[in-house]
């Protein structure tokens, strides 16, 4: 992310059965490829522009890691008529907050205004979309690369536990897969990033065919859509992207990792490379996630440290991305206990799952608490969690930016035991990397590889 | 057939020619001249009480089915007695874990099960319960809460559980410097005795019982000590009679309170450097008392300290982050507040450059004090007043501009009148904030690092006195939480 912002974690964007909502939308070609999402909101007098670039870290190449969050930076530092400083500059002068963030999938990037001031926003994009390369130098590049830098020290080495990340992956995938690396990339690939790879990534992925524009809240459609062709219809289209290379993974072995780090408490995190967004079984993961860790009466909150009070915390959670996802189980130990009594009881805990289905009371609580996220999801326009984004991710990911009914049915038609079968197939013993994060030189409380269980 | 097809063609003509239109590139030499902004029309803040006299602020929003609705208790942290350090705060965290019978597990399930939340915590002069919830589920959600609010049972066993879940969190700060900062720097300069400057420390935690939460919850939590905030896809109507149902029997009390003293400026310069070793980075807060809420000032000090660090083109961000690269970002803010509560700027740079950064900071800080250009003036007061609106979008954070309108008992046309009262500042009201308000001989500096690679360079600076402290200094010792 180019700023600290504080994120919703919206749960899901899922759509309540009883009303049937939807974020009514219009969607616009223009001839050099580019998708025009517009939706009509005048609740209040503001406007967000928010733009998708389908290219994130994992179109990478190896060597070149943190490289799309890196550009995601470069993004602000002016473009070939608008001075380096200005872009924000402007946007404030008008009133508007703007930001960035970077994914393994994709780059988004928004500006939320007052609506009088919509055509300042198109003409910063437009510009930064078509003419960035002429406003690049090697020392603007070497400026936002020191920022980056202190950004990966900030939210990684300087944070307790910050590094686990990198090894995690770096262990779940084959290095020649796009997700085996951080975004944030690392020191050494940051140092030696050059101007020239700078200007090839632009011509390369951000193309007007490679993004799409979600434009939503007090606006007039026709007279948004003629602005948008004024300022991005003479962008020309650039070649078609290169594919990702599509590398089939699984992982058949339990790796057992360890990591000594400044912290007081010893951290267990579990992962499985599980299917990717959208996918068969992606919703059933998602839900097993609420059951072992949502709210109080979830199982392994429940177990571990509310009833045992052995760990300070746990999180289980379906991270879902293009290629493939994660499930992954986090849990922190109190005092006195070590991360192999946590794994002991996780591990009984998935089990029981894998046993006998979870109750419906359990299914039905998660389904009832996305439909009320996805209701959250619709009031603002704006911001990372707003429509204008829902639109842009539903339609990059599901190809249909009005995907709220089908996303929803996912989780409606699940059965208990569509649950239980998941954590059977998707979550083996033997296929996942297990990282013990212990205090300097307590490797005793970490998971143990020979002496450990099943 | 004919006509039909000629009419084809002319459409295509038209299309063809609105893309050459467009095929070209527009004029960039400037950017487009924008009409003038909209005003906001916001629904009326309706206000009236229940038979209790229990106030209730309501704005109508009816967008999408939601309903927002906090409670809050006029009593927060400053009300802790000066061995009970967490009070308030471990009151409200416990009102939820057991309440009219109910279990904590069973209290959880049913708010879960709704697909609601509910919230309980205690800030530092109010405490709040706040609901958010589909409108479908708001009768069902509201009865938990005034379960939760009127009829909170204290279990032992839970207290127990929280206690150690607190003592472990106090053991986790010693892994963060960030929240190491922000606790030293509140202690050193309001002095660890003062309201805004204690903590709850493991003596505090280890003491409390369920006896002295009763009678905090007692004390405080009356009908004449609280108000109500809505917000919602709801009539006025149909809200009071729910509100009557869950809240109208809710006996009053006698309410004593505290004054809170003004806290002292700082007089001289000192530099506290906490030493943590192996630091990637170092966290930097620097300040001093600043306003309270209700100063004639707040205006011309929000657009100032806008320009100082308080915005993305901010002087403190362009100048660490943009120009020199020391940081992923620099900023400052104003904690306004009753009584006057501080002032700071922080960033986190890079361990090596931590005096050249203290040098950038102080450049700043006495920069913004001389005259600014109608630039740099209309920037800060447009970003300020015309993203206003920004903040009447969500249930819940109309929820929070109608508690601070009650906090603080802004005028009803508060929210109408900010807008052109930020536009109409001149250069010379916002200079006189920054010249009184931002004064650098006169502050605090704190650095969380590695002292053995900072300490020479920062000593160089004389910036001041410079005053070693480690973290137990700050935090405690490491809490004991075995059992």
């Amino acid at each position: 992310m180019r700023r600290i912002a504080v994120m919703f974690i919206v749960l899901c964007s899922v759509i309540s059965a009883q009303s049937q909502i939807k974020i009514p939308y219009t969607r616009h070609v223009l001839p050099n490829g580019l998708n025009v999402l517009l939706h009509e909101d005048h609740s209040t007098p503001t406007v967000t522009v928010n733009t998708w670039y389908h290219v994130g870290s994992g179109y990478e190449k190896p060597g070149r890691t943190g490289f799309a969050h890196l550009f995601e930076h470069l993004m602000f530092m002016g473009s070939g008529h608008v001075a380096e400083g200005q872009f924000d500059k402007l946007l404030e002068a008008a009133g508007a907050n703007n930001n960035g963030s970077t994914t393994e999938d994709r780059t988004n990037y928004y500006e939320d205004l007052p609506s009088n001031a919509l055509e300042l926003a198109l003409y910063l994009d437009s510009d930064r979309m078509g003419f960035l390369a002429d406003a690049m130098t090697p020392q603007s590049v070497d400026a936002q690369r020191a920022v980056v830098k202190n950004e990966r020290r900030q939210s990684y080495e300087n944070r307790p536990y910050g590094l686990a990340d990198e090894i995690i992956l770096k262990n779940l995938y084959p290095a020649n897969h796009p997700y085996s690396w951080p975004v944030i990339g690392s020191m050494a690939d940051l140092s030696a990033a050059t101007y020239e790879d700078v200007v090839e990534f632009f011509r390369t992925y951000y193309t007007p065919n490679n993004a799409s524009i979600a434009i939503a809240g007090d606006i007039n459609p026709d007279e948004t859509l003629k602005l948008v062709e004024k300022w991005f219809g003479a962008i020309p289209a650039g070649k078609p992207v290169p594919p990702q290379n599509p590398v089939a993974v699984k992982l058949n072995e339990e790796k057992i990792l360890l990591l000594e780090d400044r912290v007081q408490l010893p951290r267990l995190y579990m992962t499985w490379i599980t299917p990717r967004k959208f996918a068969p079984g992606d919703a059933e993961l998602d839900v097993l996630a609420n059951i072992l860790s949502g709210g109080k009466n979830s199982r392994l909150y429940q177990k571990l440290v509310y009833e045992l009070q052995i760990a300070q915390d746990v999180r289980a959670s379906q991270g879902s991305s293009r290629l493939s996802s994660q499930f992954q189980v986090v849990a922190t130990a109190r005092s006195g206990h070590t991360l192999s009594e946590l794994k002991k009881i996780i591990q009984e805990e998935i089990d029981k799952i894998k046993n006998e289905a979870p109750k419906q009371r359990e299914l039905q609580r998660t389904v009832n608490q996305y439909e009320a996220a996805f209701l959250n999801g619709l009031e603002k326009p704006g911001g990372f969690g707003g429509k204008a984004n829902q639109l842009n991710e539903y339609f990059y990911y599901a190809g249909n930016p009005d995907y709220a009914n089908e996303d929803l049915s996912r989780y409606k038609s699940l059965s208990v035991e569509d649950i239980r079968t998941a954590a059977q197939t998707y979550l083996p013993d033997n296929g996942r990397v297990v990282l013990s994060i212990v205090p300097m030189g307590k490797t005793e409380l970490a998971v143990q590889p020979k002496t450990e269980g099943k | 057939m004919k006509t039909k097809f000629l009419l084809m063609t002319f459409l295509f003509a038209v299309s063809a020619f609105c893309f050459s239109v467009y095929a070209q590139n527009p004029d960039r030499t400037k950017p487009p001249l924008l009409p003038a902004p909209k005003k906001l029309n916001l629904p009326g803040v309706q206000q009236f009480s229940l038979s209790n006299g229990l106030k209730v602020f309501l704005m109508e929003k009816h967008e999408v089915p939601l309903m927002q609705l906090n409670l809050v208790v006029k009593t927060g942290s400053v009300e802790d007695p000066d061995d009970k350090v967490g009070l308030a705060n471990l009151t409200l965290d416990m009102l939820d874990e057991g309440a009219a019978g109910k279990t904590s597990l069973q209290i959880a399930d049913e708010i879960d099960f709704l697909g609601a939340r509910i919230s309980t915590g205690a800030g530092v002069h109010s405490s709040g319960i706040s609901l958010h919830t589909p409108l479908s589920k708001f009768d069902d959600a509201l009865r938990i809460m005034s379960e939760i609010v009127l009829k909170p049972d204290f279990p032992q066993k839970e207290l127990d559980r929280k206690k150690k879940d607190r003592l472990t969190s106090l053991m986790q700060m010693h892994d963060q410097p960030t929240a190491i900062a922000g606790i030293a720097f509140n202690q050193l300069l309001f002095g660890k005795a003062h309201p805004y400057g204690r903590m709850s420390d493991e003596n505090a935690i280890k003491n409390f019982n369920a006896g002295m939460l009763k009678d905090f919850y007692k004390k405080y939590f009356v009908s004449n000590n609280s108000y109500l905030i809505a917000v919602g896809d709801i009539s006025k109507n149909d809200l009071i009679k729910k509100l009557e149902s869950a809240f109208g029997k809710w006996k009053k009390g006698d309410i004593k309170r505290n004054n809170v003293k003004e806290p002292a400026q700082v007089s001289s310069r000192v530099v506290y450097l906490i030493d943590k070793p192996g630091a990637a980075q170092s966290v930097i807060n620097i300040g001093r008392i600043g306003a309270s809420r209700l100063t004639a000032d707040y205006d011309p000090i929000v657009v100032m300290n806008t320009l100082l660090g308080g915005s993305f083109t901010s002087r403190l961000n362009q100048n660490l982050r943009e120009q020199h690269g020391y940081t992923y970002g620099a900023s400052s803010r104003f904690a306004f507040r009753h009584v006057p509560g501080s002032f700071v700027a922080a960033s986190s740079v890079q361990t090596e450059v931590t005096d050249k950064a203290l040098v950038e900071f102080f450049k700043e800080l006495n920069g913004i004090r001389e005259p600014l250009t109608d630039e740099d003036l209309n920037r800060a007061k447009n970003l300020v007043a015309l993203s206003y609106p920004d903040n009447f979008q969500s249930v819940a954070e109309i929820a929070s501009q109608l508690e601070e309108m009650a906090e603080y008992n802004l005028p009803e046309n508060y929210f109408g009148n900010y807008v052109s009262k930020v536009l109409s500042l001149n250069g010379k009201e916002v200079n006189a904030a920054a010249k009184k308000y931002i004064v650098p001989e006169q502050m605090i500096v704190v650095v969380v690092g590695d002292r053995s690679k900072a300490e020479d360079g920062i000593k160089k600076l004389n910036l001041g006195e410079i005053k070693i402290l480690s973290i137990t200094d700050v935090l405690g010792k490491v809490p004991n939480t075995e059992n």
